[in-house]
């Protein structure tokens, strides 16, 4: 028995930032006091607050430390471990008031937030079954198996209103329903663990914090839909999650929760995984299965579908994690609490990366309907250096952008869809008035041209043109006409390309017309970048009256066009200037503007 | 694992092991002294039997934690129980052999053991 629990966040922001350090440091110092046997050091999943990592927090008090160093271990170890005095000047400073420390739940990143599909994130090791098992881990299976028939299950998900995670928002009692209804025979259940828009790390966190619930989701899925074979595919690039997930699946076995006559009522099971070199088209569904059957991953017509003919032309059913990862919690406490949270089309929770201009980067999950303006500004702490927000990008390379007047739209699938953005898998990037629109559609065409398979001809070179036409608006070079070419060629992408991945690549560019048409405008008709981004849309001049003639800029400029007579004002010739900027940080006087 | 039941002993064991890793205003704390005068005067085995005391009982309600110098350090070791909606109690010059008797009667039972406390001691100094 330990009378004191050490949780150090082992979660991809954490461990980045030296919390592997932080509990080699722990153990260290615990064995010299002679408290290794009363205190247990657990390296655990993602707190969410990836921002103020790394995170240590101390139980039974709860104390939450952020930004904690090896060096400081020392300190928590004689004055919190031993004498029981929480060091106060390494809490997380908003639970910390005059005389009282705070509850972690009533910060405001936490405040607002419910976890169900991070429910163990940051609270259990996720490389110990035994922990996930005391959370009441594997029991959902458990009662599938023994208490509930096939039939049952899949109703209870159908009653949840649990759509899919990973960005369609497709019904997930309806996919596995229709994967059910196949006749007998060998069917698969597959896990998209191919998270791949820039930004988005909920899946990897869910699969780093609480791999188990993966596992048994799937198995509780196999058992529905009649499978005894299920596969994960995840990125190579998550080394973290991919490890978590064999260690998980090996101590699933050993115990018997995953391989033949699961719990002694039959029921076989078992689960491998297969990992993706990386290609953002892999994580559509099609594609996603011809990798697993070891061929170049390109997408595939539908139908068939896969509930029909899947994976090795198998019925198969694929979730994305986090869908699973609500799986156990609905089977064990009913589909009228899942439902009970959420909006009425989209139940639950959703888990969204909160990332770009904002203050708590990381990860925070909310209920269905909640307010963009309480994730960004409240949850997200707002926007640093008191820069003013200018749009919210969700779903990545096939999301919109929401202007600062959707602010209060509750979110939720459909909101988003009628706003011209989507869900997406969660990833949410928040942009203040320095970020020109135009430079982002082009930023996310760049990604979608590099990631396009290849197979059809509106994606492969459609989004080449796309990004071509976007480039010329963001060098000046473009003219009225081509605006209407590049919308009329968005539509033209989108309503004949093969896969999602293509028919939803021109969303970056329809919404940001939609709601910046005028940052479009400037940039063809009057050459400017109003955010100041467009390099070769700006000048950079010296005001003479602020030049002291001090010569600074003129002997860093790179291409040597800064000229002038010391204590006289310099000038910039134009033709030579390559924008780099180096003169306005250099300079002392604030003499050289952008613009 | 060759059943249900077995998964469900096993969540039970496992459980208790857990059991501090919540934030609950419900559960009793048990607080020994533990600064330089406490741990001087042997508070650190009675920290650890009541840790055990605990475990062996698998009691996930109660916390056992430590504090700084109250200021009695002429009682140490001190340690203290805290209650939700009950007043605090305190017991003075704790050993560890006394451990398993305040958790029986105290902690389990919920009646404080009386010569233990401050104020049985103060009358007899």
């Amino acid at each position: 028995m330990y009378r004191s629990h050490v949780l150090v966040c082992g979660g991809t922001g954490c461990t980045s930032s030296g919390s592997g350090r932080i509990v080699t440091a722990f153990e260290r110092e615990l064995e010299a006091a002679g408290l290794d046997k009363e205190i247990k050091v657990i390296k655990t999943g993602c707190f969410g607050l990836c921002a103020l990592g790394p995170i240590v927090v101390v139980y039974p008090e709860g104390a939450f430390y952020s930004q904690v160093k090896a060096e400081d271990v020392p300190e928590i170890v004689e004055e919190h471990l031993l004498k029981g005095r929480i060091v106060r000047r390494l809490l997380y400073s908003e639970t910390v008031e005059e005389d009282t420390v705070k509850s972690l739940n009533e910060t405001d990143f936490y405040k607002k937030q419910k976890r169900v599909a991070l429910k163990n994130c940051g609270v259990i090791d996720p490389e110990n079954i035994n922990e996930y098992i005391a959370y009441d881990g594997y029991m959902a299976l458990g009662k599938a198996l023994t208490e509930m028939t096939p039939e049952e299950v899949i109703q209870c998900i159908s009653d949840s209103g649990l759509r899919g995670r990973g960005g369609g928002g497709f019904p997930t009692g309806k996919k596995w329903s229709f994967a059910a209804a196949q006749p007998k025979g060998v069917k698969y259940v597959c896990c998209n663990a191919d998270e791949g828009d820039p930004g988005a790390f909920m899946d990897r966190s869910i699969l780093e914090g609480d791999p188990h619930v993966v596992l048994e989701a799937m198995a509780i899925a196999g058992d529905a839909i009649g499978a005894q074979q299920g596969y994960i595919y995840v990125r190579a690039e998550y080394p973290i999650a991919v490890k978590r997930l064999q260690v998980a699946i090996g101590q699933a076995r050993e115990m018997g929760l995953l391989g033949k006559n699961i719990l002694g009522t039959g029921f076989d099971f078992d689960i491998d995984i297969r990992l993706g070199a990386g290609a953002f088209v892999c994580g559509e569904e099609t594609a996603l299965m011809t990798s697993i059957e070891g061929r170049r991953g390109e997408p595939r017509p539908r139908p068939p579908f896969p509930a029909v003919k899947g994976l090795f032309g198998k019925p198969t059913i694929l979730n994305n994690v986090e869908t699973y990862a609500n799986v156990p919690q609905i089977i064990l406490n009913g589909p009228e609490w899942f439902a009970s949270m959420g909006t009425e089309k989209s139940k639950g929770t959703k888990v969204f990366a909160l990332g770009g201009k904002i203050h708590n980067t990381g990860l925070v999950e909310v209920p269905m309907g909640t307010t963009l303006r309480e994730i960004v500004e409240e949850i997200g702490g707002g926007i640093p250096n008191g820069k003013k927000f200018k749009a919210a990008q969700t779903g990545g390379p096939s999301g919109g952008c929401i202007p600062a007047e959707h602010l209060d739209v509750p979110v939720d699938y459909d909101n988003l869809i009628a706003i011209g953005s989507m869900m997406g898998s969660g990833g949410l990037i928040v942009m203040d008035e320095d970020t020109c629109m135009v430079d982002i559609a082009k930023f996310f065409l760049e990604f979608t041209v590099d990631e396009s398979c290849g197979k059809c001809t509106p994606c492969r070179i459609g989004t080449k043109r796309l990004y071509e036409l976007l480039d010329k608006i963001t060098k000046g070079k473009a003219d009225m006409e081509d605006l209407d070419k590049l919308e009329t060629l968005c539509y033209h992408i989108k309503e004949n390309a093969l896969c999602g991945l293509g028919q939803t690549a021109p969303n970056p560019v329809l919404s940001t017309l939609k709601y910046f048409r005028d940052e479009y405008v400037a940039h063809i008709v009057e050459k400017r970048c109003p955010a100041g981004v467009c390099k070769e849309l700006l000048t950079i001049q010296i005001l003479p009256e602020k030049c002291r003639g001090c010569t600074l800029c003129a002997k860093n400029c790179p291409t040597g066009a800064i000229t002038g007579k010391v204590k006289e004002p310099h000038v910039i010739d134009t033709e030579k200037c390559v924008k780099c900027g180096v003169c306005i940080e250099k300079c002392r006087f604030g003499a050289i503007v952008k613009r | 694992m060759k059943s249900l039941a077995e998964l469900q002993a096993l969540r039970e064991e496992m459980k208790n092991k857990i059991g501090i890793r919540h934030d609950s205003d419900t559960g009793i704390r048990i607080v020994v002294g533990m600064a330089t005068c406490g741990i001087a005067a042997g508070a650190r085995p009675v920290l650890a039997a009541f840790t055990d005391e605990v475990a062996k009982r698998g009691l996930t309600h109660v916390s056992v934690g430590q504090t700084g110098c109250i200021g009695i350090c002429q009682y140490e070791p001190v340690v203290e129980v805290y209650e939700p909606g009950k007043e605090k109690v305190t017991y003075v010059k704790v050993t560890p052999e006394m451990v398993p008797t305040i958790v029986s009667q105290h902690i389990v039972n919920g009646s404080p053991v009386t010569e233990y406390t401050i104020g049985a001691s103060g009358a007899k100094a």
